[in-house]
């Protein structure tokens, strides 16, 4: 017996789940960010030696605190949901587009230089906002349809075309900086328009940063219904599973690869339009700030949900902030709200293991029967 | 003029090191695009270590420095790699999305210890740590001073070579040795390689977890070496992170076009310094006017543009890599996507 060479079971065997409970996904993915938040406590308590629990009122506090921080972090939701569902669409399509960041910043770069240039009055500030906003969509859809037509014609990996076009749109950025610094020598553009605000978005019920929740709360809906109901939303979805099938039904993968990715990158220009006229009126090379990575595991993570990603994104916003107050509170530094998001997005993507996956104990009886 | 060249080597070298460490995992088929969070990972644990030695110690030796930096850097983004391979490889997640999850977590990691360094010593750009900084910059004597070639290629810290010694050795490993051949072989069909008999699952980790290791050395070098032991914490790793994983497309995943290819964008990105002197070498040339070729007095702004030419130069080659659809120009077949023995 001892001679004979027996294959031994794996002690634990993975097999396919054929479906899951919603009510059960959304309870693991709840035990994820929960153990998340006990490694992040963890990690707080063995670097700085502070009470975790006490750390975490402070960023409630930093977050929810006050009805003006409160709308701080609403304003940076809506601009992580904003990005999140321009990329939405291209990442259904399974096209990598990494280049959100650089989408947003031209969209930025536009906006700000009509706000400069057209600054001193000679429009009207609302038909200085419906032209800036037509201007970004369109610089972000160009910046988004350069490397979707290279993929379309000739397939170039556009993982890195559009990563590449990041750094463009960044040395671009830098390159107007340079020439719209005020005051001279800052290299920084500072507020623009500070005294007139024109072509700042005007107070919506009261608030600041009201239009910039309307136009978002808009395109959520709009990109879920576009996505679910709409005909070119189903050809993106055909598309992403598989080209072949998209080609035999009669699709053409490359119309739809630059039209889908237009609408993409439009959004994202939208983005810093929103950014520049309706948040900062500045514009810098940290306008976009690595939310354009972000939103890609947002928009991940909610399998393109829109709602989901409204979510999701809240609770991004929400660590941030909260992070930016332990930091001032316990002189920490900001940097621990990206350690703490790290944590807890590892969390969220080893959790989609569990739903897709079940794990079966070998049963030792039938073990040693073999 | 010479010094051009110079400060293009050492640049290219940072790059390098993140640039192999990323081709020994993409050839196993894993897309790692956390490569900037490991570099971070690299760079902050070979700073934090070198700090702790040099503040412990009253006379601090250099051999010890570079063998604490080394293991320590190597290690930290090695774990990093690990991460990474627990999450794409045993749970078989989406390998984009969290390759930048490390990326964002690397780097927060990296820059809050490195803003916790720079308090420690008292305030930015403090941290001292002479020693280690000298041993990673001694260079054979009187080369800095020699001729232009011994400028050039002499005058470096061990870790220039290092890379160089490496990227072949990658090249060796990697094209004549079985163990290679198997790696490849993962990373193109690791359903052919798995009825082979070869273990799919210990090949990508050992890979992933090795290249990591690699990579953060870039990070480690741009610390120690090319700044010289401080932290700023500018995003300046994340750049090169970035440009470290379009030079391995750059290279079409051969490490010894990695090493020009580095070279060439440390080139491409210091030109911008230069150009002034070339306008005046160029007039004197030809015989222009003082006035002539003003395109080439760069202001502040227009520098910006001239930044911009790594990465135009990186767009270029997908589009013409894209276009020649050479068989061996292409990425391992498998890339970017998950093996489950059960799902074929």
């Amino acid at each position: 017996m001892s001679s004979v060479h027996t294959v031994r079971e794996p002690l634990i065997r993975i097999s396919k789940r054929s479906g899951m409970p919603v009510w059960k996904s959304w309870l693991i993915r709840l035990a994820a960010v929960l153990v998340a938040l006990l490694l992040s406590g963890l990690f707080i308590l063995s670097v700085t030696g502070l009470n975790p629990i006490k750390v975490y009122v402070a960023m409630f506090e930093g977050a929810l605190g006050t009805t003006r921080k409160t709308w701080f972090t609403i304003r940076d939701t809506m601009m992580l949901l904003c990005i999140s569902i321009g990329l939405a669409p291209a990442f259904k399509m399974k096209f990598w587009n990494i280049g959100a960041e650089g989408q947003v910043l031209v969209g930025g770069i536009a906006t700000a230089g009509l706000m400069i240039y057209l600054g001193d009055g000679s429009i009207s500030t609302p038909a200085l906002l419906v032209l800036m906003a037509v201007v970004s969509l369109l610089a972000g859809a160009l910046w988004g349809i350069i490397p979707a037509v290279f993929k379309a014609r000739w397939g170039t990996n556009e993982t890195l075309f559009t990563l590449m076009m990041n750094y463009v749109a960044i040395q671009l950025t830098s390159y107007c900086v340079a020439l719209w610094e005020n005051p001279f020598g800052s290299n920084t553009v500072g507020v623009i328009n500070r005294q007139t605000k024109v072509g700042w978005f005007p107070e919506v019920f009261g608030q600041n940063f009201g239009l910039n929740v309307i136009i978002v709360l808009v395109l959520t809906v709009g990109m879920y219904v576009y996505l679910k109901y709409s005909k070119q939303g189903y050809e993106i979805t055909v598309l992403g599973e598989s080209e072949n099938t998209a080609r035999y039904a009669g699709m053409k993968p490359g119309g739809v690869i630059i039209r889908t990715m237009a609408i993409s990158g439009a959004i994202c220009g939208l983005a810093g339009f929103i950014a520049v006229a309706g948040a900062s009126h500045t514009i810098s090379t940290s306008t976009a700030g690595g939310q354009g990575f972000t939103a890609i595991i947002v928009a991940w993570l909610a399998k393109f949900n829109t709602f989901v990603m409204l979510l999701i994104s809240f609770i991004l916003a929400f660590l941030q902030k909260g992070a930016m107050e332990i930091a001032s509170q316990f002189k920490l530094n900001d940097f621990a709200s990206n350690v703490i998001t790290g944590i807890i997005l590892f969390c969220i993507i080893a959790s989609e293991f569990f739903i897709n996956y079940r794990m079966v104990l070998r049963k030792r009886k039938e073990a040693e029967h073999k | 003029m010479i010094n051009l060249f110079v400060s293009a080597i050492v640049f290219g070298t940072v790059i390098l090191y993140g640039a192999l460490g990323e081709i020994l995992t993409e050839k196993a088929g894993n897309l790692n695009l956390g490569v900037p969070g490991i570099m971070y990972l690299g760079g902050i644990a070979g700073l934090a270590s070198a700090f702790a030695y040099e503040s412990a110690v009253a006379e601090p030796v250099g051999v010890v420095c570079l063998i604490i930096t080394f293991v320590a850097a190597f290690l930290a983004s090695a774990l990093g790699g690990l991460i990474y391979s627990f999450l794409t490889i045993t749970l078989r997640a989406n390998q984009n999305v969290t390759g930048l999850t490390l990326t964002i977590f690397g780097g927060g990691v990296a820059n809050f210890f490195g803003g916790a360094l720079n308090t420690l010593a008292g305030g930015v750009g403090q941290i001292s740590i002479a020693a280690t900084s000298a041993a990673y910059r001694t260079s054979i004597p009187g080369m800095g001073t020699g001729n232009w070639f011994c400028q050039i290629f002499l005058s470096h810290g061990f870790m220039v070579y290092l890379a160089l010694v490496l990227a072949i050795a990658l090249h060796v490993f990697l094209n004549k040795t079985r163990t290679g051949l198997n790696l490849r072989a993962v990373g193109e069909n690791p359903a052919t390689a798995d009825a082979a008999g070869i273990n799919v699952t210990k090949y990508k980790y050992f890979a992933t977890c090795i290249g990591a290791g690699i990579s953060g050395m870039g990070g480690l070098f741009y610390t120690v070496d090319y700044i010289k032991g401080t932290w700023a914490s500018e995003g300046t790793i994340e750049a090169l992170g970035w440009l470290a994983v379009a030079l391995v497309i750059f290279a079409s995943w051969k490490s010894l076009n990695a090493i020009w290819g580095a070279y060439l964008f440390g080139f491409l990105t210091w030109l911008y310094l230069y150009v002034p002197q070339l306008r005046t070498m160029l007039i004197g040339a030809l015989n222009l006017d003082q006035d002539a070729l003003q395109i080439l007095n760069l202001t502040r702004s227009s520098q910006e543009l001239f930044k911009m030419l790594p990465y135009l130069a990186t767009i270029l080659v997908l589009v013409v890599v894209s276009l020649r659809k050479k068989r061996e120009n292409q990425p391992p077949a498998h890339l970017g996507l998950h093996y489950f023995r059960e799902e074929r």
